[in-house]
């Protein structure tokens, strides 16, 4: 079967720094695919990739095996793919229904909307509600500033951000990350009805058993590419932990050996 | 919707109310303390005094509110003025002039914001170098010379009528109320609005979120100069003369306007109906002191501690939030 999302080969330098040096990537239809790896390893960089957030030096992407080239936020957008950024990306003077619906904010019908370009403002503070309601999010009003939400509920709006408006492929980069324990169960809880509406999921995390809790397969990336893909089932935590510190390593026929002791400083 | 919102959060949502509070308690300050704050033409007078500065503060509250600066919108006015008297002198249609030189204003903002979104340099520099520049045409065009203008189309915004067989008013009050409701407008009941505050905000998060971030901030430029080049009409309205030297301190009052006002330096943060407060402080503070028998000095003191005060305000009420 097409993969509905893939990257052969990706590369991005950012002067001296290479982020990505031929990062492979490789999402199925209906499936929560783990992408993890140690800080400053490219995890960021490849999804942004993905995302149309970064545009990569070289390599390509392919949405249901067709190149696409993404200039932008806005094209990944029109291929359904949306996203989850590390940082967020909300502005925090605007509240909280402008900023689920910015960059793509509804007019009103009628003269109005069409001549006078008025927001349909109620209507979105409707569905903003509804849709944070939908994922048990507890904010008081939908006119609140972002600023004024706690870490966590900042990030509850980001991810149903992204989970309202997917409709191909929803990425998100370390979405529980600043959450409690209850709050980050929401996230999962959150990601497995993604799933069960059909859309695949990319989820950049450390929690190793939140991954290994929700994930279908393991993308492990070290150094800027992807070094194994492993199935929870089959794998170990200590396995992919073992993978991404580079004490591991996957062969082709897929067995995964000790690397070497031998390097003259030892083990590294 | 119905829900309470926290006094903190009231004056984080509301900028302008601050300023609003203190235009009330200076005017009735001013009421109490002399005998001829309060006369009708004294408060017309008031008012017609800050169009010109308004104007421009208008167009100042949009580049604000992106985290810009512009330090020649004044410039650009006086520009403007000249351009539209010798067009006029030398024979061109009046309105046909006047268009000409709005929308040279409007050029000008065009090649502002294309060289602060173009060339990524910041708009600090960028309106400096043109502060220069302008200021330089302008003389060149003039050639030691200022421009009387006699053509009521010209002069039309200071064409006064009487409210109630009393109060005074000018069209330039009009005009100036009708561009302060459309850029309300437009600010907050529009895409356009809420991506420019968007932009202020944190320009990152508004990219990743799927806004046009330099064409915002390019458009944003563009509409500020056609603010400055209908300020160049209001000029035109107070003093039918076009002079190269005037307004000289014009972009500095604007930044107070829209400092006093309550926009935030910072970008992001800020309205139009804090700016048209601001202009109204500012205008009302030089006009009691001066009744009040206070040395002009003494007033740019005033004005001067209220823009530092203005800026702190800010800075506090944001540090509490984070
Ligand atoms: N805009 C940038 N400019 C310069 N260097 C960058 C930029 N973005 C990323 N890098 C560098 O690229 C490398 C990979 O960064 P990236 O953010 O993709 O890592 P990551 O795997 O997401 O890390 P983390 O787990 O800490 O989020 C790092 O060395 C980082 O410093
Ligand atoms: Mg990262």
């Amino acid at each position: 079967m097409t993969p509905v999302l893939e990257a052969h080969g990706l590369v991005k330098r950012y002067g001296r720094v290479t982020a990505m040096d031929g990062a492979d990537f490789e999402l199925s239809a209906g499936e929560v695919l783990a992408v993890v790896g140690d800080n400053g390893a490219g995890k960021s960089t490849l999804i942004k990739a993905l995302s149309g957030a970064v545009v990569p030096d070289a390599g390509q992407i392919l949405v249901e095996g067709k190149p696409v080239r993404f200039h932008g936020p806005l094209d990944a957008r029109r291929y359904g793919i949306e996203t989850v950024y590390q940082d967020l990306a909300l502005a925090p003077a605007l509240d909280i229904a402008t900023n689920l619906f910015l960059g793509r904010e509804r007019r009103r019908s009628g003269p109005l909307g069409a001549l006078f370009r008025r927001l349909d403002a109620k209507g979105m503070r409707r569905d903003a509600r509804r849709v944070l309601d939908e994922l048990g999010i507890d904010v008081k009003s939908m006119t609140q500033l972002v600023e004024t939400l706690s870490g966590g509920q900042r990030q509850a709006v980001a991810v149903a951000r992204a989970a309202a408006f997917g409709s191909r492929v929803v990425i998100m980069d370390e979405p529980t990350a600043a959450l409690g324990v209850q709050e980050s169960g929401r996230v999962l809880e959150l990601i497995d009805r993604i799933r069960d509406r059909g859309l695949p999921v990319v989820l950049i995390s450390h929690n190793m058993p939140h991954v290994f809790e929700i994930a279908d397969r393991v993308h492990v990336h070290r150094l800027g590419k992807r070094v194994a893909v492993v199935s929870p089932k089959t794998h170990s935590m200590n396995a992919v932990v073992g993978l991404l510190t580079g004490a591991l390593r996957m062969g082709d026929d897929g067995t995964i050996e000790e690397v070497g002791l031998t390097t003259g400083l030892g083990r590294s | 919707m119905t829900t309470r919102v926290s006094p903190s959060e009231f004056i984080l949502r509301t900028p302008a109310i601050g300023p609003a509070i203190a235009l009330v308690v200076a005017v009735v300050v001013f009421g109490l303390t002399t005998d001829t704050f309060f006369n009708v033409d004294n408060l017309s007078l008031v008012v017609q005094q800050s169009l010109v500065i308004g104007t421009l503060a208008l167009g100042q509250t949009l580049v604000i509110l992106t985290a810009g600066i512009d330090l020649a919108n004044a410039a650009i006015a006086v520009l403007s003025t000249l351009l539209i008297a010798k067009l006029t002198i030398n024979g061109t249609d009046a309105p046909i002039a006047l268009v000409v030189g709005i929308v040279a204003a409007a050029l000008i903002g065009a090649v502002t914001g294309g060289l602060v979104t173009g060339l990524r340099l910041p708009p600090f520099i960028v309106t400096l170098g043109l502060l220069t520049i302008v200021t330089a045409a302008s003389r060149l065009y003039a050639q030691g010379q200022s421009f009387p203008v006699t053509d009521p189309t010209l002069g039309w915004l200071g064409t006064t009528q009487y409210l109630f067989g009393q109060i005074e008013v000018t069209y330039g009050m009009a005009v100036m109320l009708a561009m302060f409701v459309g850029l309300w407008y437009a600010l907050t009941k529009t895409a356009w609005g809420k991506h420019v505050y968007a932009v202020g905000n944190d320009p990152e998060a508004a990219r990743l979120s799927g806004i046009h971030v330099r064409r915002t901030v390019l458009s944003v430029y563009v509409v500020a100069g056609l603010c400055y080049g209908i300020a160049a009409w209001q000029a035109l309205g107070r003093v039918p003369n076009a002079d190269p030297n005037a307004f000289q301190l014009g972009n500095l009052d604007s930044i107070t306007a829209v400092v006093i006002g309550g926009t935030s330096l910072f970008g992001g943060r800020g309205s139009v109906l804090g700016t048209l407060v601001g202009a109204l402080i500012v205008a009302v503070l030089r006009s009691g002191l001066t009744q009040a028998g206070i040395d002009n000095l003494y007033q740019d003191v005033a004005t001067g501690a209220l823009v530092i005060a203005a800026v702190a305000v800010d800075r506090f009420s944001r540090g509490r939030q984070r």
